[in-house]
């Protein structure tokens, strides 16, 4: 696409989008939101990227390999908390008993282990969606 | 003929549907099946138990974090399933340069 | 309220009828976009704010992106 007033506009933009949709990320246990809605909010945000500057722009900024790393990485970190439950507490994904800093109610880090969660979902979840779009829009089989 | 069957059909199960929207609780009702001895106990204990205000939070990544596992996997193998359909890899290209 | 409710749920029929009448795909999945924002309004007015922030998120916009990718390798126009 080679018009000025998108790109200059896309540019302008894609910052406020991701800062909104880290804000919602990071806020998920104390406001509404969560790893599921700040990870779809990124992932649009690196597709309109995509869709204004062409696919080579694009596959500088979120290449195949590093979707492979954050899609395994995302369900890593997540298992990886549930087995410190287990060698902890006894008990898969045990939060409190297993000894995580609980901080103070209402602060931002609070609650054991679910921001890790939620940012664990967040990575997955926005290159869930950035890998379907690349690999629907690629050229077809060689 | 076949049209009008399927038209009466659909108007018996629309006329099922209604009714059986009818007989729903309606919202924040004491006869929900839903609402039962676990609610207060989540609005009661959530916030002491997992330290999240949220409590939509806490209950998908505290009480119910296992669940939350299988949705991520089945976000995994739903990118591998389409992956493994549409993406090309270097094997194509040596049997294309095969043949 | 009750107003504004009746409204918006006849407005969910009517989208959801024209999506399965529609014979132009593009013009579907437009539709269906719009069905997936003012739903995440109805979840708005039942007090559910989580789900109204994902339903906009996944229902309104990579859901739509993903139908216009994949109609992009096949045809617009159903027969």
């Amino acid at each position: 696409m080679n018009d000025i007033i998108i790109k200059n506009i896309t540019r302008i933009v894609i910052p406020f989008a991701q800062a909104y949709g880290i804000f919602i990320i990071l806020n998920g246990h104390i406001s509404p939101g969560g790893g599921f809605a700040g990870g779809a909010i990124i992932g649009t945000s690196l597709i309109l990227y995509t869709l204004v500057f062409g696919r080579e722009k694009g596959k500088k900024k979120f290449s195949h390999k590093m979707s492979e790393i954050a899609e395994s990485g995302g369900i890593m970190i997540f298992v990886l908390i549930g087995v410190i439950g287990i060698i902890m507490a006894g008990s898969f994904l045990a939060n409190q008993s297993a000894g995580f800093p609980q901080g103070e109610l209402g602060n931002i880090l609070s609650g054991g282990f679910i921001p890790i969660l939620m940012i664990a979902i967040g990575i997955k979840v926005a290159s869930t969606m950035i890998s379907l779009f690349n690999i629907l829009i690629d050229e077809e089989k060689v | 003929m076949k049209k009008t069957i399927a038209n009466v059909l659909f108007l018996i199960l629309f006329v099922i549907l209604v009714i059986g929207i009818l007989q729903m609780p309606t919202t924040a009702s004491t006869n929900a099946p839903a609402y039962n001895d676990i609610v207060y106990h989540y609005i009661n204990n959530g916030a002491t138990d997992t330290n999240a205000v949220n409590l939509i939070a806490a209950i998908l990544a505290d009480y119910r974090a296992f669940d939350t596992l299988g949705e991520t996997i089945v976000l995994f193998t739903s990118v591998v399933a389409v992956g493994s359909v549409l993406r090309s890899t270097k094997y194509d290209k040596e049997a294309k340069e095969n043949e | 309220m009750v107003i504004l409710n009746i409204v918006i749920i006849i407005f969910l029929i009517t989208c959801a009828l024209a999506i399965g009448k529609i014979k132009d795909l593009i013009g579907a999945v437009i539709l269906f976009s719009a069905y997936s924002l003012v739903m995440s309004i109805l979840w708005l007015i039942l007090n559910t704010p989580d789900v109204a922030i994902t339903e906009a998120a996944i229902g309104a916009g990579v859901t739509s992106i993903l139908f216009f990718a994949v109609i992009s390798k096949t045809k617009r126009y159903e027969k």
